[in-house]
């Protein structure tokens, strides 16, 4: 589903490359976690494969069921089915959360030559999912993210994941600023939305989230490569042993 | 001290070329008296000190600037509340096409007829407030106006009225040259929401004096219109009493040239006065030149001001922000607050802002600001990463850079309205 082959990027206003050739396949039906210490470039795959500007890509390529990522635009890649979790999404005032998501719903399905959601099955649909969540009526109501809670956040991240219902999805760091129930409240929506053709890509730091979000695979990235890959358990020795081992062991 | 010769002429050159309507005695006095002001004054100059940021040439010429009729398909502004509407069509009052001016709590007259009566109750502030405000800043284009206006409206209000006042100026002919001149007068414990809509014709001049008694209230809300070529100077005049409440909001959307002034004078203790505006202007689709020009005077005790303004720029449009608060001696716990933002969509607009403050009273809490920025690229990215195409992610950050404006329309269904118009206009906008 997703194929990334020897991505290098470095930053547009700086000559520094962040990714140094990252080689990743994301399969459908499954969640690769990737985990790595601060600057190993986590964050950058994930805005680099949702279109953020201020990257430039110097060698390499990332398609999604075939079709070439970075030559398509951030609203593009969204309607070809790709979704980025925010590790800090970003309020817009005045903007009203309810309308946000519909603008964004609608527009995707416009863009896949679908009809627009009526506002009767609209609205329908999203009380059903945002219950799921936990998400009430005031909270759909707001600006979007604005006087969210952290958790509310997040939530609400995952809530228009519900909504978008994306062919890949990528959490960065979803796990910050959580306490443990609501890392639950999101990680159970997260895996209610775990299906066969859908395929994750979970970016975080700190194993705990694996242990609600139970991965297929662990990559291990440090300075802009993976370095290792396996199952669930490398998750665990980088809990027990932090990444200086593996670092050493990869030198 | 004379004036200079350029401005002398280009005074005389309009003043030969309008008409005073004949009428009663009353008006006709006010008239007489604002000529001898526009006279001593002299129309505004490219080298007046407060038309610095905007050239009033095309304002004060005689011959007008044709405007082409901008053609609307959608329902107009304020169709959905519940209100008793009055037509101007290019400057003329259309009965036919006007509700019955019959309101409780409120009295109702167009001026042309209130006009020739030879006394009237507006006596005291047709031109009156008009005058009070030509110092310490003169604005002469006013005092035209209170000269030559044949249309307007004379609104007393004794009691809460049950709806809004709506007044829509229609624009028809290329060459319409209006003059409207409208005075509001809430006595004590009243309260009126006046609406209004429309460019009125090609060039408007357009006046109205509020004299808001104790305890009274005057909401006012407005839209300019969307046509494109179209050139107003607008003031408002506005006298507040003690424990009352002023509250003007303003949207604009296209016009070559905009510039509204409102003039606001606190003389009663506890007074509130809140102006606001959001102005959205695209050079490319032909000039835009906004101006907000705001003078806010307290002039008595525990008194609240408030001043928020938003321009969204693109493609060579210009905005203008011209903000005073001036708090007299003796105006003690003076409350006032000015801010004004701009978003440029990109490198070729422009916002020009002069906010200024004069305090003569110490124990004050006065704050301004003023701001210019592009587009939050985090929000942009956010809103495109959920598969927003980039035109309508544009439009929703517009929307919300100037919705803290339209939050100060405190009629929670009109600030509805105002912002659904907004964003079919820019809906309509993006094709």
């Amino acid at each position: 589903m997703l194929e990334i082959k020897n991505l290098h990027v470095k930053l547009e206003e700086e000559d520094k490359q962040i990714l140094k050739g990252v080689d990743l396949t994301v399969e459908a039906g499954k969640v690769h976690a990737i985990m790595g210490p601060n600057g190993s470039g986590k964050s950058t795959l994930s805005y680099v494969l949702s279109g953020r500007d201020g990257y430039v890509v110097t060698e390499g390529s990332a398609q999604l069921d075939g079709h070439d990522l970075l030559e398509m635009e951030a609203e593009e890649r969204a309607a070809a089915g790709l979704f980025l979790a925010f590790q800090y999404p970003v309020e817009i005032p005045g903007v009203g959360n309810m309308t946000f998501l519909r603008t964004a719903v609608n527009a995707q399905r416009k863009a896949r030559g679908q009809e627009e959601l009526s506002a009767a099955d609209f609205l329908k649909l999203v009380r059903e999912k945002a219950k799921a969540l936990q998400i009430d009526a005031d909270m759909l109501k707001r600006p979007v993210n604005v006087g969210f809670s952290g958790g509310e956040k997040k939530r609400n991240e995952i809530l228009q994941m519900a909504m978008l219902e994306p062919k890949l999805c990528i959490l960065d760091e979803t796990d910050s600023g959580l306490d443990v129930d609501a890392m639950k409240l999101v990680a159970d929506g997260v895996n209610a939305l775990r299906d066969e053709g859908r395929g994750f890509l979970v970016i975080t730091h700190y194993q705990r989230l694996l242990d609600h979000i139970v991965p297929d695979v662990v990559h291990i990235m440090v300075d802009g490569r993976i370095v290792k890959s396996g199952g669930p358990d490398l998750a665990l020795e980088v809990e027990n042993h932090g990444y200086a081992r593996i670092q050493a062991e990869v030198a | 001290m004379g004036l200079p010769q350029q401005k002398l002429d280009a005074t005389e050159e309009r003043l030969a070329a309008i008409q005073v309507p004949e009428s009663g005695a009353w008006l006709s006095d006010a008239r007489q008296a604002a000529l001898g002001r526009v006279r001593s004054m002299g129309l505004p100059h490219a080298r007046d000190e407060y038309w610095k940021y905007t050239r009033p040439q095309t304002l004060v010429q005689p011959e007008v600037p044709h405007a082409k009729v901008f053609q609307a398909y959608e329902s107009a502004v304020f169709d959905d509340i519940e209100r008793l509407r009055m037509v101007f069509v290019d400057g003329v009052f259309d009965p036919e096409a006007s509700d019955d001016l019959t309101l409780s709590g409120v009295e109702i007259e167009p001026l042309h007829a209130a006009g020739a009566a030879d006394i009237h109750w507006a006596r005291d502030l047709y031109g009156v407030l008009e005058a009070r405000g030509q110092s310490p800043v003169e604005r002469s284009l006013a005092a035209l106006n209170t000269a030559c206006a044949n249309a307007g409206v004379l609104i007393r209000v004794t009691g809460k009225a049950d709806r809004p006042v709506n007044l829509t100026y229609l624009h028809q002919t290329e060459d319409a040259d209006v003059v409207i001149h409208n005075v509001v007068k809430v006595e004590e414990g009243g309260d009126l929401t006046l609406l209004e809509n429309g460019p009125g014709g090609a060039r408007l001049n357009k006046v109205m004096e509020v004299d808001v008694a104790d305890g009274g209230a005057f909401h006012h809300v407005r839209t300019q219109g969307r046509a494109h070529e179209r050139r107003a100077a607008t003031h408002v005049f506005a006298r507040l009493g003690r424990e009352s409440t002023f509250k003007s909001f303003t949207l604009t959307v296209n016009g070559a040239l905009t510039r509204n002034e409102a003039v606001i004078e606190l003389t009663g203790d506890d007074a509130v006065a809140h102006v606001a505006g959001a102005a959205l202007g695209d050079g490319a689709s032909g000039d835009f030149h906004h101006d907000d020009t705001v003078f806010i005077t307290h002039d008595a005790v525990n008194c609240e001001s408030r001043q928020v303004f938003k321009k969204v720029l693109r493609n060579g449009a210009v905005g203008v922000f011209q903000g005073k608060i001036l708090v007299k001696d003796g105006a003690q716990k003076t409350d006032g607050y000015q801010i004004s933002q701009s978003l440029l969509l990109d490198d070729d607009s422009q916002f020009l802002a002069k906010p200024e403050l004069e305090i003569y009273a110490d124990d004050v809490a006065c704050s301004h600001g003023s701001t210019s920025g592009a587009i939050d690229e985090e929000g942009l990215f956010y809103l495109r990463s959920r598969g927003v195409p980039r035109e309508i992610a544009t439009d929703l950050m517009v929307v919300a850079f100037v919705a803290e404006a339209i939050d100060e329309i405190e009629d929670e269904a009109i600030a509805a309205d105002v912002l659904s118009r907004l964003q079919a206009w820019l809906e309509r906008r993006r094709g």
